[in-house]
């Protein structure tokens, strides 16, 4: 069982309260997932010159000033970083693929949780509440989110095994369900030079839309191609710079309901998380259909 | 009789389901702010009326005996899951496996139910008063089901004794479902529960779906293609 919870402002005004609003929802999953939680936020596009890399490192006590003082040093041009206890968002214009191998080199105990010009990604273990507090995710600001609850079923309780994951630049994934060919998705896609972090069968999912989307499918076409491949349980939520998107598997095993207002749409895996919601008792509320493809935009 | 309320945001769920099993002495209780909570007035056992004013998690009204609650709002997966008798009505819409394994009782869904509505029902009975999503009635053993609407896949897959009656279109029969003629008792049973359901349906735009029956005994010969 997993928590998903999503949420997409549709007046820039309400901009500034995204995070003050997800966090009840993310709360209210907490009997869903209480082993781990994250949240992918997309905010203000950089321009395209730059990338913003989320880190991660599993030690609080990191020196992040340090990090920044050696990445001027190798890559001169336009730097900055913002940190919070063990993450950081290294905003940066050096070639992204060459900024992501620099740390990887130097710095092999962070963990790269996302790459993008509008995505800041947060994951770690802990309940819902101790995630949120962690990283002040009530302050956040953006114009859409996706959020996760974790109760592991398949793989370790670790932050990388958290959710959401990433795959490429600006797209992220949580998963509600288990997949039962992950290994064989792996294997499609290994040969291809698609590396994997995890054992974790949502990130074979994620990797698997990511490539398709690179192949050239839009979204929602990936979407399509992933109702094919994908066996097992799912209800998925996906985020990208300028879309949410939703899909349950043909038998709905995993649950969804959206309210929709003029104000914002919101998901989550349950009411619970939506009952406290601004308006909510004249939201348009429905369950998602199976196999159904929900997208919506900013 | 004036109503005991309780508000869900204010006394615990344990509270408010331990007086409506002790001490409601067949007072009717209305709860608010359910705000989507799991496990709503389950396993009460006496004839008394609860009235839940929102939305309700999972399994509300489970195990139901004897009483009628009406839920103004939707409801979570298994509503009326188990009930054994009395009366559950759920105005808005109803998640997945609505009135499972139900061995008694009626089931009222105003809206729509999704997937797996009255799978292994026991003998209660459902009236939805739009559609019913796929493998509804799978393997229902004893019941009835009237469908106001229309029904997804796998409708009746793999059904006892149990019979469907339903108003709209059919995406697709489940195995060993099929449609059979309506008799004079049909059409009775399909006006006695509209009227109990307070729907006001012609009886005779209804279709009757029952088990053939050819899955009841092991057929060595069959080409195993179910």
């Amino acid at each position: 069982m997993c928590g998903i919870v999503g949420l997409l402002v549709k007046k820039p005004e309400l901009r500034k309260s995204l995070g003050e609003m997800i966090v009840p929802m993310l709360i209210g999953m907490s009997d869903r997932g209480p082993d781990s939680a994250g949240l992918a936020i997309f905010t203000e596009m950089l321009d395209p010159s730059h990338r913003k890399h989320s880190l991660y490192s599993g030690d609080k006590e990191f020196n992040w000033s340090e990090l920044l003082y050696k990445f001027q040093s190798h890559f001169e041009g336009d730097t900055e970083i913002d940190s919070q206890g063990n993450h950081a968002i290294l905003i940066s214009d050096a070639d992204p693929e060459s900024a992501k191998q620099w740390i990887k080199q130097h710095y092999s105990q962070l963990y790269i949780l996302s790459t993008g010009r509008s995505i800041n990604l947060y994951k770690d273990t802990g309940t819902p509440q101790e995630v949120s507090d962690r990283y002040h995710f009530k302050s956040l600001k953006g114009s859409h989110l996706v959020g996760h609850t974790r109760m592991a079923t398949e793989s370790a309780v670790t932050a990388a095994h958290a959710h959401p994951f990433t795959a490429g630049e600006d797209f992220c994934l949580v998963h509600n369900g288990s997949l039962s060919n992950p290994y064989e998705i792996r294997r499609k896609l290994e040969p291809r030079g698609i590396k994997f972090e995890t054992d974790n069968d949502t990130e074979a999912a994620c990797r698997f839309l990511e490539w398709r989307m690179r192949e050239g499918d839009n979204l929602e076409a990936s979407i399509q191609k992933g109702f094919e491949a994908l066996d097992g349980f799912y209800t998925f939520l996906m985020g990208t710079t300028d879309k949410l998107a939703l899909v349950r598997d043909a038998f709905a095993c995993k649950p969804a309901i959206v309210a929709e207002t003029d104000d914002y749409v919101a998901i989550a895996s349950e009411f619970r998380s939506l009952a406290h919601l601004p308006d909510v008792n004249h939201a348009h509320l429905y369950e998602p259909a199976p196999e159904e493809l929900y997208v919506w935009t900013v | 009789m004036d109503s005991v309320i309780f508000d869900l945001s204010q006394t615990p769920l344990r509270e408010v389901n331990q007086f409506l099993h002790h001490n409601a002495n067949g007072k009717p209780i209305k709860i608010l702010n359910p705000n989507g909570a799991h496990n709503i007035a389950i396993g009460l056992d006496s004839p008394i009326s609860v009235e839940i004013a929102g939305h309700v998690g999972y399994y509300a009204a489970g195990m139901n005996q004897l009483a009628n609650v009406t839920i103004d709002g939707n409801a979570g997966t298994g509503v009326a899951e188990n009930m054994m008798s009395g009366r559950v009505h759920v105005k808005g819409f109803a998640s997945v496996s609505a009135g499972a394994s139900a061995q008694g009782g009626l089931l009222i869904i105003d809206g729509n139910a999704s997937l797996r509505c009255g799978i292994s029902l026991k003998g209660g009975d459902i009236v939805v008063g739009g559609s019913v999503g796929s493998f509804s009635a799978f393997m229902a053993q004893a019941g009835r089901i009237i469908i106001c609407g229309d029904a997804a896949d796998a409708i009746g897959d793999s059904l006892y004794e149990a019979v469907i009656y339903i108003r709209g279109t059919v995406k697709s029969l489940g195995a060993d479902a099929q449609f059979e003629p309506m008799s004079e008792t049909d059409y009775q049973t399909v006006g006695e529960l509209l009227a109990k359901a307070e729907f006001c349906h012609d009886p005779k735009e209804f279709k009757r779906i029952a088990s053939a029956k050819q899955l009841y005994h092991w057929n060595a010969d069959a080409n195993q293609e179910y």
